[in-house]
C-alpha cells in the first residue's frame, strides 16, 4: 500500500484537506477528490497544457504535479475563476464573445493562461500571447480565435 | 471585430436568428468548465479498464496465459478472444441501406494472428487503474514474430507477405475512364509526370478515446462515450449477441473528433467489460495509446500526369492512387473512392484515366480523416497545376481559370454539376486577399505564394441513401424542446439545431432546448461524419418545426379570421404581416392549439437524394449530394539556410451557401485551415516496420500559437447549397486545399517542388542542396 499523507490546500478560495497517496497527482485529486473535472487529463506528460492550473498565482501543469507538493498552496482552478457572483471573468466573456470555443477540451488550459497573461502585462500584443500560450495545444481553433480573443481583453 | 461581427452590422436578410454571429448555446459550459466530457463522469462502484495491446506488427498468437492476472487482488475480469461471444465483426457502410462488395473483417481482440502493433490483444477490468495497469503485464502472450509488409507497393506485389487471411493484400480498387486518355496526350504539347507521396497523419484531438459503461435497471447495456457514430450500438449489441435494442449508447460532448472517434474506439470493450463485471467500467485511453490504436489519415502514393495544349487547356489526365489501409480493412475502400472521383479535382478534362488501390500492410490502420481521401489528391493535382503553369509561362491562377468546372459541366465520372460551382470566384478573391507581397527581412529569406483550389463534398454517398431524423416539440409556456441524434465535435452541430427551431417558431435561442445523440431518446439523427450534420438534421429539424408552424399559423388563422400566409411568427408571437401592430401572444395560440387536440410537436425524417451505386468498370455515375467549392492562397518566407518556413498570410475562400452562424463557419475555416497547414509543413506519424517512433505530442508535432497567423477568410454565400437556408457543409471542406497552396508557396519561393509531405525544414535543405 502506497504511503498517505493529509495535505491541506485552497482550491477556488475554500480549505480543503484531503488524505493523499504519496504518488497522487493534483490533476487526479482535483478531478477524482474533488470533483472538479473543468481542469483536463489529456497527455499526462506536460505536453499538452489541458491540465493548467493557477498554483499561488503561477500557471502550473497539474498533471506532473504531486499533490502532497501542493501543501498550504492556493490554487485557482477554471471552476474558480468567474465572480463571486458567478458571473463571467474578461477572458471568459472574450472566449464566447470571439467564439474561441469548439471542442472546449483546451478551453480550461487556455482561459488561466490568458488570465495569467493579463495579470501580468495587461495590454498584451499579438505576439506576446502566441508565446504564452504556446505549452497549451488546441486542435480545433487554429488559435486565431483565441488570440483575439485574450487581446480584446487589454488595455 | 471579427469579420463575422462587421459583416453583422451590415446584415439586412429578413431572418432573425440564421445568419447572426452568435456564441453556442454549449459555450457558457465550456468557459465555466462544467461540461461533463466522458471522462469527467464516475459512477459508484465503477471499475478501471485497461487493453492489452500487441508489442508485435505481424505475429502469430500461440498462446495467451492470463491465470496470474486474474489472480492479482482487485482485478475483476480478464478477457481474450475466446470469451467475446462474437469476436469477428463486419464493417458495414450505411445505416439504412447495404451496399455489399466491401465488407471489412475486423476483430474486438486479436485471435491467432496480429496484424499491426497496438491491436488489442485482451481486456482487464480492476478496481484502480493502478491494479490494471499491473494486471496488463501479468498476462502473458506467447508471439512467433513474423516477416510482415510494411509498404503498400510491397504488399500490392504477388507473393508478398499477407497480412491477413485472404488471398491479395488488396481490399479493392477503382476504375475512372472517360474516353481514352492516349488521345489525350497526343492532343497534349505538354506533359508532365509525377510521382507524390503523403504520410499517414493523426487526428490529435485533445480529448483521448475514453467512456463509461453500466448495466441499468432494466437490464441496457449502456455506453456513455465520446464518438461521432452513436449507432455503433448496433455492432456493440452484436459482439454481445444481443438485440439491438438492449445496448444504448450516450453520446457526450466530444473533445475533438476530426474523423478519429468515426470507427468504434471504446464500445465494445466497456461493454464486454461491464457485462462480465456486471459492474460500471471506466476506459480512458493514454495518449500514447490513443495514437497506437486509432486509425490515420491513409498515406498515399500517387503518380500523376497531366497533359494540357500551349494555350492551356488540358487535355488529358492519368493518375494511379495507392494507399496504406494499414492491417485492416476499416473504411479504406470508401476512402479510397473519394480520392478516384476527386482524382481530376474541380477540372474539366476531356481525357481521363485513374486505377486506385486500397492495400493491407502491417502499419496502423488507416480509416477516416477531415476530408477522406480528398486532401491527397488535392496535394497531387494541384502541384501538377502549377508544374503545367510552369512550363506554360502561365500563372497559377490563369492556367485554373481555362480549366475550372462550371455550372452545368460534367466531373470526369460523368456528373453533372447542377449547382453554383464557386470557380474562378474563389480562386480570384483568395489571391487578391493575400495583398501586396511582403518584402524580405534577410539575404537568407525568400518569399512565396501560392494558391490551391478543392472541391469535397458534403453529405455521404449517395448509393447510401442517409437520412436524418428530429423532433421538435412546444411546450405551454413557448418554450421549444429539440430531440436529435447528432453527436457534437465541437463545431456547433447543436447549436444550429437549435438556430433553425428558434427562427421558424419565432422564439428566442434562450427558449430552445436541444437534447442529442441517445440512442434511446433522441430520433437517430446518423454520424456526424461527412460533413453531413448541417445539411442532414438541419434539414430534418428544418421540416419538423415549419410543420408545427404550419398547425399555430392555421389555429391563429381561424383566429384572427384571415389566411394562414398572411400571418408569421415572430418574437413569441403571431404577427399579421401587413400590420405588424396586430399580433397574439403565441402561448394563447399554444393554448387553443393543446385544447383542441392540434399537434405541437413532429418529428420528421429527411432523406438525402438517393441513387443507384455507379457503374464501377468506369467510374461513371454520381456518388455524392453536392460539393463545396474553396480556394487557399498562402504567402510564406522560407530562409533558405535553415529550411524553415515561416507562413505570413493565409487565406480560406469557400462558398458555404449559408452561414446559419457565421463565428462556427468562421471557426471551421480557421481549425481546417491550421490543420492541414500541419499536414503541410510538421505532421508525419513516422512508422518503422510498422513501430511508431512518435508516439506522443513531443515527437508528433501539430501547429501551436507559434506556428499560424491570423487567416482572412472570405466566406461567400451563394446560398445555393442542399443544406437549411441554402446552407453547404464546411468542416471537412476547410481542410482540402491548404497544403498544396503551401506547397505551391514554396516552390513558387525557391524555384524547388518538393513532392512529399511533409515540407520539413530538413526536406528542403536537402533539395536546396541539390539543385
Amino acid at each position: 500500500m502506497m504511503k498517505r499523507k493529509m495535505v491541506n490546500f485552497k482550491v477556488n478560495g475554500e480549505l480543503h484537506e484531503v488524505l493523499v497517496e504519496s504518488n497522487a497527482l493534483l490533476v487526479n485529486v482535483l478531478r477524482e477528490e474533488l470533483g472538479l473535472t473543468g481542469t483536463k487529463y489529456s497527455c499526462g506528460t506536460g505536453q499538452c497544457g489541458s491540465c493548467t492550473v493557477l498554483v499561488n498565482g503561477k500557471p502550473a501543469l497539474s498533471c506532473l504535479m504531486l499533490a502532497v507538493a501542493v501543501d498550504g498552496a492556493d490554487i485557482v482552478t477554471i471552476e474558480g475563476l468567474a465572480k463571486p457572483d458567478g458571473s463571467l471573468e474578461p477572458v471568459q466573456e472574450a472566449f464566447l464573445d470571439h467564439s474561441a470555443i469548439q471542442c472546449g477540451f483546451c478551453t480550461p488550459g487556455m482561459v488561466i493562461m490568458g488570465r495569467d497573461l493579463l495579470n501580468k502585462n495587461s495590454n498584451p500584443s499579438e505576439s506576446e500571447i502566441q508565446e504564452h500560450i504556446k505549452g497549451t495545444l488546441c486542435r480545433c481553433t487554429g488559435y486565431t480565435s483565441i488570440v483575439r480573443a485574450i487581446k480584446s481583453c487589454g488595455k | 471585430m471579427s469579420d463575422a461581427q462587421k459583416k453583422e452590422k451590415s446584415f439586412q436578410s429578413g431572418h432573425k436568428i440564421i445568419g447572426k454571429p452568435l456564441a453556442r448555446h454549449d459555450a457558457w459550459d465550456k468557459v465555466f468548465g462544467k461540461t461533463v466530457y466522458a471522462d469527467d463522469y464516475f459512477l459508484p462502484g465503477m471499475l478501471y479498464g485497461k487493453v492489452l495491446r500487441s508489442e508485435y506488427a505481424a505475429a502469430n498468437i500461440l498462446s495467451i496465459d492470463t491465470s496470474e492476472a486474474e489472480k492479482l487482488p482487485g482485478v475483476k475480469a480478464v478477457m481474450t478472444a475466446k470469451d467475446v461471444p462474437n469476436n469477428e465483426t463486419i464493417t458495414r457502410f450505411g445505416q439504412t441501406h447495404s451496399v455489399g462488395g466491401f465488407e471489412g473483417l475486423y476483430r474486438i481482440l486479436a485471435y491467432k494472428k496480429v496484424r499491426f502493433r497496438g491491436e488489442a490483444v485482451a481486456l482487464v477490468a480492476a478496481e484502480t487503474e493502478v491494479i490494471a495497469q499491473k494486471a496488463l503485464k501479468l498476462i502473458k502472450v506467447d508471439y512467433k514474430p513474423l516477416l510482415g509488409v510494411f509498404n503498400p507497393i510491397e504488399a500490392k506485389k504477388p507473393g508478398a507477405y499477407k497480412v491477413g487471411e485472404s488471398e491479395s493484400n488488396v481490399i479493392c480498387s477503382y476504375k475512372v475512364r472517360k474516353d481514352d486518355v492516349e488521345k489525350g496526350f497526343a492532343l497534349s504539347d505538354v506533359i508532365v509526370e509525377n510521382t507524390y507521396r503523403v504520410p499517414a497523419q493523426d487526428h490529435a484531438y485533445i480529448e483521448p478515446e475514453s467512456g463509461v459503461a453500466w448495466i441499468d435497471d432494466d437490464g441496457v447495456i449502456t455506453i456513455r462515450v465520446s464518438t461521432q457514430v452513436i449507432e455503433h450500438f448496433r455492432e456493440v449489441a452484436e459482439v454481445l449477441g444481443l438485440p439491438h435494442n438492449r445496448v444504448r449508447v450516450i453520446g457526450t460532448m466530444i473533445g475533438g473528433g476530426f474523423g478519429g472517434k468515426e470507427d468504434i474506439t471504446v464500445e465494445s470493450y466497456l461493454a464486454l467489460l461491464t457485462w462480465k463485471t456486471k459492474r460500471p467500467v471506466k476506459l480512458t485511453y493514454t495518449r500514447e495509446e490513443s495514437i497506437l490504436a486509432h486509425g490515420k489519415r491513409h498515406p498515399y502514393f500517387m503518380k500523376y500526369r497531366t497533359g494540357a495544349t500551349n494555350d492551356g487547356k488540358l487535355m488529358a489526365l492519368e493518375a494511379e492512387l495507392i494507399s496504406d489501409a494499414g492491417g485492416y480493412v476499416y473504411l479504406s475502400p470508401w476512402v479510397l473512392l473519394y480520392s478516384t472521383v476527386g482524382a481530376t479535382g474541380p477540372y474539366d478534362i476531356p481525357y481521363v484515366k485513374v486505377d486506385s488501390y486500397t492495400v493491407l500492410t502491417n502499419n496502423t490502420f488507416s480509416s477516416a480523416m477531415r476530408g477522406f481521401g480528398v486532401p491527397q489528391v488535392c496535394f497531387a493535382y494541384e502541384s501538377q497545376m502549377d508544374e503545367l503553369a510552369l512550363r506554360l509561362n502561365l500563372s497559377p491562377l490563369e492556367v485554373r481559370k481555362k480549366n475550372y468546372l462550371k455550372k452545368g459541366k460534367a466531373m470526369a465520372t460523368g456528373r453533372v454539376l447542377d449547382r453554383y460551382v464557386a470557380f474562378p470566384e474563389t480562386a480570384e478573391k483568395a489571391l487578391a486577399a493575400l495583398g501586396e507581397q511582403s518584402k524580405p527581412k534577410s539575404p537568407a529569406e525568400k518569399i512565396g505564394r501560392g494558391i490551391a483550389s478543392g472541391m469535397t463534398s458534403y453529405g455521404r454517398m449517395v448509393f447510401l441513401h442517409d437520412t436524418s431524423r428530429s423532433y421538435v416539440g412546444l411546450d405551454m409556456d413557448g418554450s421549444v424542446t429539440v430531440r436529435c441524434g447528432v453527436q457534437d465535435l465541437g463545431g456547433g452541430q447543436s447549436s444550429s439545431l437549435a438556430q433553425i427551431a428558434a427562427e421558424v417558431l419565432g422564439v428566442p435561442m434562450k427558449d430552445i432546448k436541444v437534447y442529442i445523440a441517445d440512442t434511446a431518446l433522441t430520433p437517430l439523427a446518423g454520424t456526424t461524419t461527412a460533413t453531413r450534420q448541417l445539411y442532414m438534421s438541419g434539414n430534418a429539424t428544418l421540416k419538423a418545426a415549419k410543420e408545427i408552424k404550419k398547425n399555430l399559423l392555421n389555429k391563429a388563422a381561424d383566429i384572427l379570421e384571415v389566411k394562414p400566409e398572411s400571418l408569421d411568427l415572430q418574437d413569441k408571437k403571431v404577427v399579421v404581416k401587413e400590420a405588424p401592430d396586430q399580433t397574439i401572444p403565441l402561448t394563447d395560440v399554444i393554448a387553443t392549439c393543446a385544447s383542441d387536440g392540434i399537434p405541437l410537436y413532429n418529428v420528421a425524417q429527411f432523406n438525402a437524394p438517393f441513387r443507384e451505386l455507379i457503374d464501377f468498370k468506369t467510374g461513371q455515375g454520381q456518388v455524392f449530394p453536392d460539393f463545396t467549392f474553396g480556394t487557399h492562397a498562402a504567402e510564406i518566407s522560407v530562409d533558405v539556410e535553415t529550411g524553415k518556413v515561416k507562413v505570413l498570410k493565409l487565406v480560406a475562400c469557400l462558398d458555404v451557401g449559408k452561414a446559419i452562424n457565421p463565428l462556427s463557419v468562421e471557426g471551421q475555416l480557421e481549425g481546417g485551415t491550421i490543420q492541414g497547414l500541419g499536414y503541410a509543413l510538421m505532421e508525419d506519424v513516422v512508422l518503422k516496420k510498422g513501430v511508431t517512433l512518435t508516439p506522443s505530442l513531443s515527437e508528433y508535432l501539430i501547429p501551436t500559437s507559434l506556428d499560424v497567423v491570423d487567416i482572412d477568410k472570405v466566406m461567400l454565400e451563394s446560398g445555393d447549397g442542399l443544406g437549411p437556408f441554402g446552407a453547404k457543409g464546411v468542416g471537412e471542406p476547410s481542410v482540402t486545399s491548404i497544403a498544396p497552396a503551401v506547397v505551391n508557396a514554396v516552390c513558387d519561393a525557391l524555384g524547388i517542388r518538393i513532392f512529399d509531405l511533409p515540407l520539413t525544414p530538413e526536406k528542403i535543405v536537402k533539395a536546396l542542396k541539390k539543385s
